[in-house]
């Protein structure tokens, strides 16, 4: 494995300035995610006045480059989504890391799909999977307004 | 034997990995084993095996004499006084849960205190925990300072008559710090108290006397000096091993059962329930060997000039940070590189064949008292090279490089 597919511009620039960094103005919902194994914590904050569309979405966390750059591209990707829409990219997404490298979705465009698979070179580091996914299973417990913290130990493998 | 020609005894550094030749920063994680601990293990099994203890046949006997042959040698290696003083355990973690608890449950009250330190790995602090949960015990951490020492006097003052023991790290695993046990178990007996020291890391890298440190316990694992993994160890004083009650209930640990009685066996029976890792520890010995033949101080010697020149060359790195500056320090190298995530820099100095750790190195205590999340860390062993050291240099060049620090 090339390292250079794992630490792709792409990832390095959205690790180093990641977008939609804050809390969002107004937000309607929020989730923590927190990673044990490696300190990785992050909170999702969601703004969506009719419980259907996600009007703005923006995180803060700290953690690696990998982690970093999958909430900051997820921020990007999501917004402006259904809740529906938001929860199949997800899938999606997860499906390319865990099986396929390759994403299945009507609800993304060749751009975005392009971006979301610079972060498939994780499927080759076991160890780092978790860094890439904890920013999404917490966009999900956000939405579904669930309480408890997101923790990746606690997640289906 | 000679230093430089120790790292071909290593069979593993003859594998490429990543397509580079492997440089193991990591041994404070595991060592790595030499050809004469492989061929051991793999001879006891061809030729040797049987389990040992009470068969009359003659592999079992033979079996059962090199077992204890290696717990002789272990008791000459760290100089305990008497053999049945060693007690075989699966790893050094159940050796101080098998303290913990057995000392816990004769000796701890409601209320009553045990202190550790905030250089404590995961195994010296939770074992001490389910007391706290079970026993509702107190636990008093005693405070490092920055440079990652054990401030003594503040150890001193977290003594009170309710402390039952004290349990602390000889050598930390992610500063390095050799910590001064003969102080601090001078001013435990003052006060009574007995001392348990988790020597993971003690015995691997330095010359380990529990006759002159005087402790009450002594704990450490077999792999990480340069064994095989399922040998762990515990040194305690006879007094404590007759008094406390046994651990695991079960074959080999009785002399005798009745229907309404049992009686324990004798040391150091009591405390080894069941099949033990006969093979490993029969093994062990051949560790214990290698070290000896290397000679502690020459070990010594050698693994603190591969640390300086590790620390020197460093230190030349810009935004590269090691973590603590203690008195006394071993070649445990914790670092960070401001702008790159300790994990990130595991990952990229992988691709060039160099095994660091990254985490928080089972220290959650200590990383958050230094507000550290997490730090990548390279550890020290008898193999290790400058050479070695150049190649993690010129890795973390490469990792920087690749995140475009300046």
């Amino acid at each position: 494995m090339d390292l250079k597919q794992l630490y792709q511009d792409i990832i390095l620039e959205h690790g180093k300035s990641p977008r939609n960094l804050g809390k969002c103005e107004g937000y309607s919902h929020e989730a923590k995610g927190y990673n044990p194994l490696c300190g990785d914590k992050v909170h999702v904050y969601l703004k969506s006045d009719n419980e259907k569309k996600v009007e703005s979405l923006t995180f803060e966390g700290e953690g690696c480059a990998i982690s970093l750059a999958s909430a900051s591209i997820m921020t990007e990707l999501i917004k402006g989504k259904s809740f529906e829409e938001a929860k199949e990219i997800m899938n999606a997404f997860l499906n390319m890391i865990k099986n396929t490298s390759e994403i299945r979705s009507n609800h993304l465009n060749e751009d975005q799909k392009t971006k979301l698979m610079s972060l498939s070179g994780v499927k080759q580091f076991p160890m780092r999977v978790k860094c890439a996914t904890l920013s999404w299973h917490t966009l999900v417990s956000a939405i579904e307004n669930k309480k408890e913290e997101i923790n990746t130990e606690k997640l289906d493998k | 034997m000679k230093i430089e020609n120790i790292k071909s005894q290593f069979p593993i550094f003859s594998k490429k990995i990543n397509g580079k030749p492997l440089v193991y920063l990591d041994s404070s994680n595991s060592s790595q084993k030499p050809m004469c601990v492989i061929n051991r293990l793999n001879d006891f099994y061809k030729n040797e095996f049987s389990n040992i203890g009470r068969s009359i046949h003659s592999l079992a006997i033979n079996a059962t004499n090199k077992f204890e042959e290696t717990r002789t040698s272990v008791k000459n290696f760290i100089n305990a006084k008497f053999k049945e003083e060693i007690i075989f355990t699966k790893n050094a973690t159940e050796a101080i849960n098998l303290v913990a608890t057995t000392f816990g449950q004769q000796n701890i009250r409601k209320g009553d205190e045990i202190i550790i330190t905030e250089l404590e790995h995961h195994s010296n602090y939770v074992p001490w925990h389910f007391l706290r949960e079970t026993r509702k015990a107190i636990i008093k951490f005693a405070p490092i300072d920055d440079d990652g020492d054990i401030v003594i006097e503040k150890l001193q003052k977290l003594i009170t008559s309710k402390t039952k023991i004290i349990a602390v790290t000889h050598l930390s695993n992610v500063t390095g710090t050799i910590v001064p046990i003969k102080e601090i178990v001078e001013i435990a007996h003052k006060k009574n108290i007995p001392v348990l020291v988790d020597g993971c890391q003690g015995v691997p890298h330095i010359d380990v006397d529990v006759a002159d440190l005087d402790c009450d316990f002594y704990a450490f694992s077999g792999h990480k000096v340069y064994g095989p993994t399922g040998v762990g160890i515990l040194y305690a004083k006879k007094k404590w091993l007759e008094r406390l009650p046994p651990y695991i209930g079960g074959g080999a640990m009785i002399s005798e059962v009745k229907k309404d009685k049992i009686i324990y066996a004798p040391l150091p029976e009591k405390y080894e329930a069941g099949t033990m890792p006969t093979a490993e520890v029969i093994t062990f010995n051949e560790s214990i060997k290698f070290v000896q033949s290397i000679g502690m101080n020459n070990l010594m010697k050698h693994e603190k000039e591969i640390t300086n020149y590790t620390l020197e060359k460093l230190r030349k790195i810009n935004s590269v940070k090691i973590i603590g500056n203690p008195k006394n320090k071993a070649g445990v190298i914790a670092f960070t590189i401001k702008g790159i995530h300790p994990h990130d820099i595991a990952t990229i100095l992988d691709e060039d064949g160099v095994a660091i750790r990254a985490g928080h190195h089972c220290c959650q205590i200590f990383h958050e008292k230094m507000n550290l999340i997490a730090t990548a860390r390279a550890s020290i062993g008898i193999y290790n090279t400058k050479d070695d050291i150049d190649m993690l240099c010129k890795a973390i060049e490469n990792c920087r490089k690749i995140f475009d620090l300046k």
